[in-house]
């Protein structure tokens, strides 16, 4: 028993996280799939009903084809990709400089990404706050740019927009200090050969040096910029405060899959949601790694 | 020459360009943050002030005061709460800091079949969107009976993707010889973990903490959704309650506001204490 235990010790040294991992991320993964093929109401038990959960989804669900898909691509370019390219400019600009000033403005730049949920609702919703005492429409308002206050956050023109511009200020997280790490360790003497083979500006060593030397953070960088993007997007029921958002103009994929689990109490189809969910993350990363994973090799 | 490029070690005028949007962009970040912060020490005639100044005036305590009041009228005070989110956050931290460890240190330093696959899904799960799958989560709460239970809070926690990918990378760089000169001198797993491992890969273990420290300290899932009995709710839970009920009201703003600082400030301070250490794990963070 004990030689057991030693040749094995691995498995007992795994086994807490395997344990945890299986629970509550790869079983909910399998168990959302599977119940996407039901139609359960969370009272009674589940009822087969094949792919109609699917086919409603993308043949009959008018607000998930006209609202939920054309705002998450906005949502998702602006503040995934956007977010990334922001990162990495940032990243790269504070390593131009020395180390003292950059450690403060990286802890400035990075500290936005701490506040999470519950701050965001409580900063942003005073700045956009509807009536007159709103800093923005305060500021509007003093400088006689409109007459009346604006209802930022219940207004269809504006929600999502206010939505992109809180998700970028917290954007700057995990993977802008792995690709700042990278470019700050990347090998002197590279940046040195680049100039002798005639390297001319700022911008080519970039393209030429710096990214294929810091592409593995670069990799690592965009998976934290999909996730990030992904579980940020319930920013706008948090900002307008209802779901579904006024005039679906802030619903994203998120959004209708808990209006449809919590609100209308429909967990088959919201699985369904969940599972369209999961494949576009999929699908993000696949991209990504396209983009950067099989290069280097 | 040492003025100019990566990582200068002076300051030279080139780097002035760097500055002029570096800068204002601080300050763009720092707006909200600041707004927080002089909001939860303005006093009540300043909160009410039109139009609404940035900068606090005479500073005062009232609204942390007024935090710990509001709720003493209710059965629960705030300070359960408190003491809640602080034993939340302690068990997550030690826990998922020794689990990744312990997991790191066999997907680097083992052989066995199926470690590839543990590595892969570890990684696709890098991805993982808790709120994609919070239908089933929910059941397999009930399942194991821990609905309405303390340990809601903690044990959906405990497995974290990327704590364990950045320990598993860090460890990665230190050489094999370390472990097999220990297996000579006869020392067991749990003794190389403990003793050769552990010590070597403290940057890495501060940064798992301090991203365990931020999920656990700022979450509110367990809290609205497998939680009823409010004795067992944790501190942000609180403070998101006080942001939706007052949300509006002039009043409410400050008690928000100084709420939020709390939940904001350990995090910020904790950063600002490990920021090397962070930064030594991320160099190591890439994805081959």
């Amino acid at each position: 028993m004990q030689k057991w235990f030693k040749k094995h010790s691995y498995i007992v040294l795994m086994a807490p996280y395997v344990l945890m991992f299986s629970i509550f991320i790869l079983i909910p993964v399998v168990v959302s799939v599977g119940l996407s093929f039901t139609y359960f109401n969370s009272v009674e038990m589940p009822k087969f009903t094949g792919l109609s959960n699917y086919i409603q989804l993308i043949t009959n669900d008018d607000i998930f084809m006209q609202k939920v898909l054309p705002n998450t691509l906005i949502y998702g370019l602006f503040v995934g990709v956007g977010g990334y390219v922001l990162s990495f400019i940032m990243a790269w600009s504070l390593a131009q400089i020395t180390r003292v000033p950059r450690t403060i403005l990286a802890v400035i730049l990075y500290s936005p990404s701490l506040t999470g949920g519950v701050l965001l609702s409580i900063v942003w919703g005073v700045i956009f706050s509807g009536d007159a005492n709103g800093y923005l429409n305060a500021l509007l308002l003093k400088w006689n740019w409109i007459e009346t206050p604006i209802l930022w956050l219940q207004s269809e023109k504006y929600l999502l927009p206010i939505m992109i511009i809180v998700s970028l200020w917290s954007s700057l997280g995990v993977g802008f200090l792995s690709m700042l790490a990278g470019i700050l360790n990347a090998d002197e003497e590279v940046y040195e050969a680049g100039r002798i083979d005639g390297i001319k500006n700022r911008f080519q060593e970039v393209i030429y040096i710096t990214i294929p030397q810091v592409m593995p953070q670069m990799l690592f960088g965009a998976i934290m910029a999909i996730t990030g993007t992904f579980t940020s997007s319930g920013v706008g029921t948090v900002l307008s405060g209802s779901n579904p958002t006024p005039g679906y103009a802030g619903q994203l994929i998120v959004n209708h899959m808990e209006d449809y689990a919590f609100i209308r109490m429909e967990m088959g189809y919201a699985s369904a949601i969940a599972v369209a969910l999961l494949i576009a993350i999929r699908l993000c990363s696949n991209v990504v790694n396209r983009l950067f994973g099989e290069r280097g090799d | 020459m040492w003025g100019t490029g990566i990582n200068p070690r002076y300051f030279h005028r080139s780097q002035l360009k760097f500055y002029a949007y570096l800068l204002p962009m601080a300050v763009v970040m720092l707006i909200p943050i600041l707004y927080i912060i002089m909001t939860a020490f303005k006093p009540a005639e300043e909160l009410y002030a039109f139009p609404p100044k940035l900068f606090v005036r005479n500073p005062t305590l009232n609204n942390f005061v007024n935090l710990f009041q509001v709720s003493s009228d209710t059965a629960v005070p705030a300070s359960r709460y408190l003491v809640n989110s602080l034993i939340t956050t302690v068990c997550v931290v030690v826990l998922s800091v020794i689990f990744s460890a312990a997991t790191g240190y066999v997907l680097s330093k083992k052989h066995f079949r199926g470690k590839n696959t543990l590595l892969e899904i570890n990684n696709m799960a890098l991805m993982f969107v808790g709120v994609a799958v919070a239908i089933p989560r929910y059941y397999i709460i009930i399942f194991l009976g821990l609905k309405n239970s303390f340990w809601a809070n903690v044990i959906p926690l405990l497995a974290m993707p990327v704590g364990l990918f950045l320990v598993k990378q860090f460890i990665d760089q230190l050489p094999d010889a370390l472990v097999e000169a220990a297996v000579i001198d006869g020392a067991t797993d749990f003794q190389i973990l403990f003793k050769v491992i552990i010590p070597l890969i403290k940057p890495a273990l501060s940064t798992v903490a301090i991203m365990a420290f931020q999920t656990a300290w700022t979450a509110t899932e367990a809290s609205t959704q497998y939680i009823e009995s409010s004795n067992l709710k944790t501190f942000a839970f609180y403070i998101s309650t006080l942001s939706n009920a007052t949300g509006n009201t002039v009043a409410g703003q400050g008690i928000a506001a100084a709420g939020s600082l709390l939940l904001f400030l350990p995090n910020l301070i904790l950063f600002i204490f490990m920021q090397s250490q962070v930064m030594n794990t991320m160099t190591h963070s890439g994805i081959k």
